[in-house]
């Protein structure tokens, strides 16, 4: 568990880290909180041959509110976005799946920017970005500056959108009017490991009708899954406990997960019956 | 002092970061070992070419098995059954290899990067076969007559072997008749019990830095644990160096819990590298390679028949098991399946007894011995069927344990048979007064009210508890030497190992009691063979028992000493003289007195010359013991399921445990907590799975469960001290592995409990998804 040889560089700029890893994008990384990164060179899983550390570039982390978005710098840490400041239903979400991720010691290195680029399928970054429609701003030296909406960014199990030579530099998310319920649920075997199944919502209700729902699933498709089945059951009816139960039982329908070693398909597609609702903070039984 | 909640002298030392694990020793000019694994379960070695490893600049060295053809397979420590010789490891793999782990080849560098990336330029040309992997399945062609023969090595030609490496029965009554002739409305009844492959997962992995001191002319191991005299034996021997030439040290530990410490392939690379390289060698085992190179244990499928009387006495046991040993038979020989039989029938009389073991090989991991073993798996097995037996006859499970029991009035009870070579004599017990006890403490009465309770209020919530006889003290001997220095140090020097059990803080307690002094003043010398002779080793729950006894002994043995020297001194008899805070005093008189350090000085050659007494205020002290004690405890747990995901959480734990007497409650209690955090682990997360061909899928730990603090509930204990052992000086019977005996048997019988359904459990680990496909 030592990793292969590798060059390492520090750039002090994001021009410098854009110019670091131009040179050769295939056989370099990007190191942020090294979370992912680092345990994967570890096992020789991967062996960049250049670290292109972007941890002293300035300007790449923190929230900035922005009219009807909130930016997020990409080397925000999980341990930042647990303690967010940000105020309503977006606030809410972000902490309580910032709680979600690993331990403590993995949530103030690692970084939200670092997960989505990792992309795995029950990241709950990748989850909550899929979720709501984030937009990846990324930069590459060649060809400058570009915007990847989320349903185009996570294309398989550790694979986005983004060329070897882009960074990934900011996340834009929706601010979310006070009508949005927001929320979490996953089912792992122990605290702080990676879902098995994992669940989010956002679903806006007023004056009792739903009026937009979102419902997103990790741990059941290569990337985040929107289910499209429980969406369509939520969207312009009258909210109730009976209402989720249906959306729930649609998702699991409509999914159709792998089996592993950690759960095969009927039992994913009943944890997904399970955590649908208390993503939406119904059925606290557990 | 003994019975203190004394704190532990190991502590200071860990606590400032100053400990010494393997890994912190650093010699100059080390080379770094790196072991190349097989990475196949099972193949033909075509060739394994070392070339390109070492053209890479920083390689020294690099062997395969043809470099050190002349070591024979590694040697059996226990329970060393002459079927078993075949099926032993060689050092480095030869002709075949058997496990996904397996050593093929071994780099020696001058930094570990540089050993792993020599490593990966290691050719393996492998011819891949079918893997092996069902125990169950009807034994299969394991070794060709050549294997078998050079893996014995008894200069005898054995014929081919096939995966069954033994088989044999322990029994007592006559099983058949009693079957045979049941009396009106006896019942039969079955379970099947299966616990899942895990193991001792020690927080620092494996670790040995070894030397060939020239200008000493010794070798020198550090990072030994467990057993430093017996693996001292076996490495002079490797080594062709005589065993005077051999110093092996333990350090400090993260850990034991039985597969830490045994002699492994490469402790024997490591130290043969070290005497034929010249350099200093260091050994650091990565999590990868610990999962699946060391020992792994559990792994047994049980099939139990009782032949039960309708008030639910058992009258016959007939069991059947089968133990998975993964690859080779290591230095464990046939412990555990030996101890699997023997303890089996557990708190229960049965007078017609019958248990047939079969230990098979498999393409996995050797399995060895991890903290309680045999005890696990047949506490399991046993306490499943009495909950069935309960459940068919329509019983409480208390009772029917109750009726079974050995009565007090009957100890000392032997039961007919041998466990680890020695009859197995129950020496003491009250087994329906600890039950009785605990249930009194924690209400379990009102305990099990309160879940039928909410399982009416619709609640998956469930109690279950299991009775477990444990065995501990193993002898045959443990030795000490308590010494006192001119300035009135104390110090206990012993041939025990710490696996950071508290060991030194036990012993010091012990000589702290006898001499009247304060414990955390005595150093405590232990784990290292070029300061005492002998040692036996830490497992098997021995050391507070043995090494206790022995500090015991030669505490009174040097008390006696300054006695005489003081009597002589201060013109009293000795019978007059007591000891006291460090002082030989008159009893009557306490004015008069002489310290132990004043004791010491007048015991320097001269002055001992002419007190006509040996050299120094020292003695030796030993205890030897040709049987061992049995304590016994319960276990209960309160699960609560989560219906979406079918998770049992286990919401309470409680363990009462008698030891005889608690030397440190403290301690006990700490060893019961880790013993039932482990115990969990079993019962509910850790589990070595392997895909079709034999690859093994929990190689790191998102894939091996070890349950962390926020899976463990709060441990509630009661230790009691309600039948001491009357085979040794102190009362005392073993603390460490109750904690863990009886936990899956606990933990199932409440998951039936709050499932409502009975024996719905047959085997741990317990996956939420099967417990959720029972919800239906
Ligand atoms: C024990 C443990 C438990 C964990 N549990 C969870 C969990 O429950 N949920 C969860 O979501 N995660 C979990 N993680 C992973 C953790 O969240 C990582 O922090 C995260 O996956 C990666 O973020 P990072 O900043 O550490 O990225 P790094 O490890 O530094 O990088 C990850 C990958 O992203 C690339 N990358 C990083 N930043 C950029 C960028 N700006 N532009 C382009 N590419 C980039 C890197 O090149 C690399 O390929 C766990 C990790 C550990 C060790």
């Amino acid at each position: 568990m030592k990793p292969s040889p590798f060059e390492y560089v520090r750039p002090r700029t994001l021009t410098e880290a854009l110019a670091a890893i131009a040179e050769d994008p295939d056989e370099s990384k990007i190191l942020a909180g090294g979370q992912s990164l680092i345990p994967m060179m570890n096992f020789r899983l991967a062996r960049p041959a250049r670290l292109v550390d972007v941890n002293r570039v300035p300007g790449l982390a923190g929230l900035a509110s922005d009219g009807d978005r909130v930016r997020v710098g990409t080397l925000t840490r999980h341990h930042a976005m647990e303690h967010n400041p940000l105020p309503g239903p977006l606030g809410g979400l972000l902490r309580r799946a910032a709680a979600h991720v690993g331990h403590l010691p993995i949530r103030t290195r690692g970084t939200f920017g670092g997960s989505l680029a990792h992309c795995d399928a029950a990241s709950e970054w990748c989850l909550v970005a899929r979720l709501l429609d984030a937009e990846m701003t990324v930069r590459s030296q060649a060809r400058g500056t570009r915007v990847i909406p989320a349903a185009d960014f996570f294309q398989a199990v550790f694979t986005t959108a983004m060329a070897p030579d882009e960074i990934l530099t900011s996340i834009a998310l929706p601010a979310l009017d006070e009508h949005y319920r927001t929320g979490i649920a996953e089912f792992a075997r122990r605290a702080g490991d990676f879902a098995i199944v994992a669940a989010t919502a956002a679903v806006r209700v007023e004056e009792g009708l739903v009026t937009e729902a979102r419902i997103c699933l990790g741990g059941v498709a290569e990337v985040p899954l929107r289910s499209a089945a429980a969406e369509r059951v939520l969207l312009g009816e009258r909210w109730s406990p009976e209402l989720v139960t249906a959306a729930a039982e649609a998702a699991a329908a409509d999914c159709d997960p792998p089996g592993d070693a950690h759960g095969d398909p009927a039992y994913r597609r009943d944890l997904v019956r399970a955590l649908v609702p208390r993503a939406l903070g119904l059925d606290a039984r557990r | 002092m003994i019975g203190a909640r004394a704190l532990r002298i190991e502590d200071p030392v860990l606590l400032r970061g100053a400990g010494r694990f393997a890994a912190d020793v650093i010699r100059p000019g080390e080379l770094h070992m790196r072991v190349v694994r097989s990475p196949i379960a099972h193949g033909r070695i075509r060739s394994v070419d070392v070339t390109p490893a070492l053209l890479l600049d920083g390689v020294v060295a690099a062997w395969t098995h043809a470099d050190i053809a002349e070591l024979p397979a590694i040697g059996f420590r226990l329970t060393p059954l002459a079927d078993l010789l075949p099926y032993r490891q060689p050092v480095l793999a030869r002709r075949i290899v058997r496990y996904v782990g397996e050593p093929v080849a071994v780099v020696f560098a001058t930094s570990a990067y540089l050993a792993e990336d020599g490593a990966e330029l290691v050719r393996l040309d492998l011819d891949p076969l079918p893997a092996h992997l069902d125990a169950d399945a009807e034994p299969t062609a394991w070794l060709d007559a050549e294997q078998a023969t050079w893996a014995a090595g008894l200069d005898v030609e054995l014929p081919a072997q096939d995966s069954q490496a033994t088989a044999f029965t322990v029994e007592y009554g006559d099983v058949d008749a009693a079957f045979a002739a049941p009396g009106p409305g006896w019942r039969v009844i079955e379970t099947d019990a299966r616990i899942g492959r895990h193991t001792g997962v020690p927080m620092e992995c494996r670790g040995l830095a070894a030397v060939y001191d020239e200008a000493e002319q010794q070798l020198i191991v550090d990072g030994a644990a467990k057993v430093p005299f017996w693996n001292r034996e076996a490495v002079a021997a490797m080594c062709g160096l005589p065993p005077r030439q051999v110093q092996v040290r333990e350090t400090h530990v993260g850990g034991g819990f039985g597969p830490r410490g045994e002699l492994y392939p490469e402790d024997v690379l490591v130290t043969l590298a070290a005497v034929r390289l010249r350099r200093p060698i260091k050994w650091i085992e990565d999590r990868q390679e610990h999962l699946v190179a060391t020992n792994h244990s559990r792994g047994q499928h049980h099939r139990l028949r009782a032949l039960v009387r309708p008030d639910g006495e058992i009258e016959a046991l007939d069991a059947a098991f089968v133990l998975d040993q993964g690859a080779y038979v290591r230095t464990h020989g046939a412990t555990v399946a030996s101890l699997t039989a023997s303890m089996l029938p557990g708190p229960y009389r049965i007078p017609h007894f019958r248990a047939r073991a079969q230990v098979r090989l498999t393409h996995k991991t050797p399995a060895g011995t991890y903290r309680s073993p045999g005890r696990y798996e047949g506490t399991f097995a046993r306490e499943r069927l009495v909950d069935r037996i309960a459940g068919e006859l329509g019983l409480d499970p208390v009772e029917v344990r109750e009726r079974n029991f050995i009565p007090a009035g009957a100890m000392p009870y032997e039961r007919p048979i041998q466990a680890m070579g020695t009859h197995l004599v129950h020496d003491s017990g009250d087994y329906a007064l600890l039950r009785a006890k605990v249930w009194e403490k924690f209400d379990l009465d009102g305990v099990r009210r309160s879940v039928a309770e909410r399982r009416a209020a619709g609640e998956l919530a469930g109690f279950g508890f299991a009775f477990f006889v444990e065995k501990s003290g193993i002898g045959p001997y443990e030795g000490a030497r308590v010494s006192v220095d001119s300035s009135g140090a104390v110090t206990v020097t012993c041939g025990a190992s710490s696996v950071g059990q508290g060991v030194d803080t036990v012993l010091a307690q012990v000589a702290a009691e006898v001499l009247g002094i304060a414990h955390d003043t005595i150093r405590v010398v232990r784990g290292r063979t070029d300061q005492f002779e002998y040692g036996r080793g830490a497992f098997a729950t021995r050391l507070a028992v043995m090494a206790g006894s022995a500090v015991a002994n030669a505490a009174r043995a040097l008390a006696g000493k300054a006695r005489r020297v003081a009597a002589h001194t201060l013109g009293v008899p000795v019978e007059d003289l007591g000891l006291a805070d460090g002082r030989v005093l008159v009893t009557g008189d306490p004015a008069r007195a002489l310290t132990l350090a004043e004791i010491a000085r007048l015991l320097d050659p001269s002055g001992a010359a002419e007190l006509g007494e040996s050299p120094g205020l020292t003695a030796e002290g030993w205890f030897h013991s040709d049987h061992m004690t049995y304590p016994y405890g319960l276990h209960a747990a309160v699960v609560r399921i989560d219906p979406g995901t079918g998770r049992p959480h286990v919401e309470r734990f409680i363990v009462g445990y008698d030891v005889g007497r608690a030397l440190n409650p403290t301690l006990v209690e700490g060893q019961i907590a880790g013993g039932v955090a482990q115990g969990l682990g079993g019962a509910l997360y850790e589990e070595f799975r392997y895909a079709e061909d034999g690859t093994p899928l929990c190689t790191t730990f998102m894939d091996y469960l070890i349950p962390t603090a926020l899976e463990i509930p709060p441990i509630e204990t009661l230790i009691t001290e309600d039948a001491p052992s009357p085979i040794n000086p102190l009362g005392v019977k073993g603390a460490g592995e109750g904690g863990t005996t009886a936990v899956a048997a606990a933990v199932a019988a409440a998951v039936d409990d709050a499932l409502g359904r009975p024996n719905a459990i047959t085997s741990v680990p317990i996956h939420p998804a099967q417990v959720r496909r029972l919800l239906g």
